[in-house]
């Protein structure tokens, strides 16, 4: 444990420098359009989040972090990815997607709601004084959270959206690691990656191309008019 | 610590989940029907022995009077769905919706599904219980996906993106709520678990409370289908395997409401947090509104019906937020009731939807006239879940009425709209499904009656606690709500 923590100390600041480095990258697949930089911006955001867990269990001392950053690295930064891309070439999806919402109004929303993270988190958690190296952290992670459902709203194709799914638990993860002392981190982020291989999984089980209609406003009406 | 204090209060999740992995090895699905039967019999009577081992609460184990209640109704109502399910899945393989290879799948995941709620249920750890949830999810997405048509898959692909997304909320709610029971009761499994931070709520950290109370509201609020965030639901229940829209219908809404309650009764142990029961309330009051006005408009028997859970559910969300001993107790016996007759009516509509060949009004309309004692049954069912005497939804929702009018008149009002509005459309479904006359090329045939039974012994819980609630049974109850107000 590296014991004062505030800015200027480097547990502090590195630890916010990996976290800050996950929220660019969700910012970054906000606008990305070609679908294989879309999973390459994943994975090296599961990896940013791999060394953030890496860098906790150094800083907190807690060694079992270490186990939360293997899978990071390993299921998270190579196998998804490798099979994303393999989902691609094999359902033949087109390369080239375009957003739902322009790029400067999801940018803004983004913006916003990093904002509106910060808002929340800041200040609720000012009493928590034993663990300011949670508080910035939290903030970060509820703001990639929060882009990754954003990116989720604005994409109308089934695999950026599963890509969006996948940021968002980056996020989770990275919130799990800030917090000190944390128990079942590892187990829990076990659970998570059961989840995510299963959309993973579900996109290929299902062979799904494009974006269903269900989850698109403009062509859900005719569709239920027939079903209801 | 878990095998020397309490056995048999682990065993009842652990039997789903051996016998999930049992059946994903067994490749006849008649021999899979029968062991999903017989294990979700094995369950029940290992849930029964929980209401005499009320008071375990470990770092993993909680077995308090909801826990245990819950638990044994979810098992209840897993066995009679299974029951159903030995014949059920005859008639869908002669419909060619299912064939051996799904099947296998069905049973274990069915067991799974059941394996995750009760981990949820009876976990006194938050993270083991959010990843019940998950589990619970996930065995459900893939058994709605099961007929692989392409509305079933888009049902099954709605269903996990948008559960998905709400349990990934609930898990950063739980991440907060540890970090907010920290202070309290200090680093560690502790701050982890229901009843170590019930007990210290009053020292928690009330913003951060706040926090972590909405995330896992909406997140665990999406699970008990509570509206805006309700729309897999009906998709869900719809495409689903009827035997699963059963116990979807009642069980999984009313394990995500109990982590609700058990959330609203930490907070409002919490000076500086705000009042849990307003917001609770109010989106339960919205789903009572928004599902009472949908079931006006639908064709399928399924989807209808997947709205009426979806008012239910909310008026058991509405009780909850208004809080105090007498809304608790009609909420937690509305959702007992809810789930009996629900489960009931799922099963009449699959035996019907078999019987004609499809699950559209259109299709099922004048059940009585072809086989009068599977309409009847019906009707007796939708007389239930409408809130008419002599059953015993009638009782909770009276009571729930009655707390209501105590709290505010203005709250009695919206809820009255809604009550009738979706009462109204129930009994006018009532008319087209049961009593009028059958369509033109309506095809024939009846039911043997022994098929029914399940469905009988459901209604006659329902009735019996309605006409006449054994003092043993208004006593538990009483004694359940009183531990959580």
């Amino acid at each position: 444990m590296l014991a004062p923590q505030g800015f200027g100390t480097f547990a502090y600041d590195f630890s916010h420098l990996l976290g800050g480095a996950a929220l660019v990258l969700s910012f970054t697949l906000l606008y990305q359009r070609r679908l294989a930089a879309v999973i390459h911006i994943y994975a090296l955001q599961a990896c940013v989040v791999g060394a953030a867990a890496a860098w906790q269990g150094f800083a907190q001392n807690a060694p079992h972090l270490y186990v939360t950053a293997l899978i990071a690295f390993g299921a998270k930064g190579v196998l998804i990815p490798v099979a994303l891309h393999r989902i691609v070439r094999r359902l033949d999806i087109r390369r080239q997607i375009e957003p739902a919402l322009g790029i400067f109004p999801t940018m803004i929303l983004g913006v916003g709601l990093v904002g509106l993270a910060i808002a929340v988190v800041l200040p609720s958690t000012r009493h928590v004084q034993a663990q300011t190296l949670a508080r910035e952290d939290l903030a970060l992670a509820l703001s990639v959270v929060l882009l990754g459902m954003l990116a989720m709203i604005t994409r109308r194709n089934a695999l950026l959206q599963v890509v969006g799914f996948l940021s968002l638990e980056n996020g989770l993860m990275l919130a799990a690691v800030g917090i000190e002392g944390m128990p079942l981190v590892v187990e829990l982020s076990v659970a998570v990656l059961v989840l995510v291989a299963f959309v993973v999984f579900g996109v290929f089980f299902f062979r799904i191309r494009e974006r269903f209609d269900s989850l698109d406003v403009r062509r859900l009406d005719p569709i239920s008019e027939e079903r209801r | 610590m878990i095998f020397s204090g309490v056995p048999w209060a682990v065993l009842v999740p652990a039997c789903p989940f051996a016998a999930a992995a049992v059946l994903a090895m067994v490749p006849s699905w008649r021999a899979g029907a029968w062991i999903n039967f017989l294990a979700c019999g094995l369950c029940f009577l290992l849930a029964a022995s929980l209401p005499f081992q009320v008071g375990i609460r470990s770092d993993w184990v909680l077995v308090d009077r909801l826990s245990a209640h819950m638990a044994l109704l979810t098992a209840f109502v897993a066995m009679t769905t299974a029951w159903f399910s030995l014949t059920y899945i005859r008639g869908e393989i002669a419909r060619r919706r299912l064939d051996r290879r799904k099947l296998r799948l069905y049973h274990a995941m069915y067991q799974a599904f059941l394996g995750g709620m009760l981990l949820a249920l009876l976990s006194n750890n938050l993270g083991v219980a959010w990843v019940g949830m998950e589990t619970a999810t996930i065995a459900a997405v893939l058994v709605v996906g099961l007929a692989r048509t392409p509305s079933s898959i888009e049902a099954s692909w709605k269903f996990f993106l948008i559960c998905g997304v709400g349990i990934a909320l609930a898990l950063f709610g739980t991440i907060m709520l540890y970090l907010a029971a920290t202070p309290a009761v200090g680093a560690g499994l502790a701050a982890m678990s229901w009843t170590r931070i019930t007990a210290a709520a009053a020292r928690c950290d009330g913003r951060v409370l706040n926090l972590s109370f909405v995330f896992l509201l909406l997140g665990y609020g999406t699970k008990a289908g509570l509206a805006p965030l309700h729309s897999w639901m009906p998709d869900a229940h719809a495409e689903g395997p009827t035997p699963v829209s059963a116990v979807l219908a009642g069980s999984i809404l009313n394990v995500a409401l109990v982590l609700i309650l058990r959330l609203r009764h930490v907070l409002s142990g919490n000076a500086e947090a705000i009042d849990p029961g307003k917001p609770i309330l109010a989106l339960g009051l919205l789903s009572v509104l928004f599902a009472a006005f949908s079931l006006w408009h639908r064709r399928d028997v399924k989807r209808f019906f997947a709205f009426s859970s979806i008012e239910q559910s909310g008026l058991a969300a509405f009780a909850f937020g208004l809080g105090g001993p007498g809304a608790i107790f009609a909420g937690v016996l509305h959702m007992t009731l809810h789930t009996l007759a629900k489960a009931a009516i799922f099963q009449c509509v699959g035996r019907a939807a078999q019987l004609r060949g499809g699950q559209r009004f259109s299709d099922i309309g004048g059940l009585v006239g072809t086989d009068r004692l599977l309409g009847l049954t019906l009707a007796a069912g939708i007389v239930a879940v409408a809130g008419l005497p002599p059953f015993g939804l009638f009782a909770s929702e009276f009571l729930i009425s009655v707390e209501t009018l105590r709290h505010s008149v203005w709250l009695a009002l919206p809820l009255g709209i809604g009550l009738v509005v979706g009462g109204w459309a129930l009994m006018m479904r009532l008319q087209t499904l049961c009593l009028g006359p059958p369509g033109p090329d309506v095809r024939g045939g009846t039911l043997p009656a022994v098929q029914l039974v399940p469905i009988w012994l459901h209604l006659a819980i329902v009735l019996v606690l309605g006409l006449a609630m054994p003092a043993a049974v208004a006593d538990w109850l009483r004694a359940l709500a009183a531990g959580l107000s």
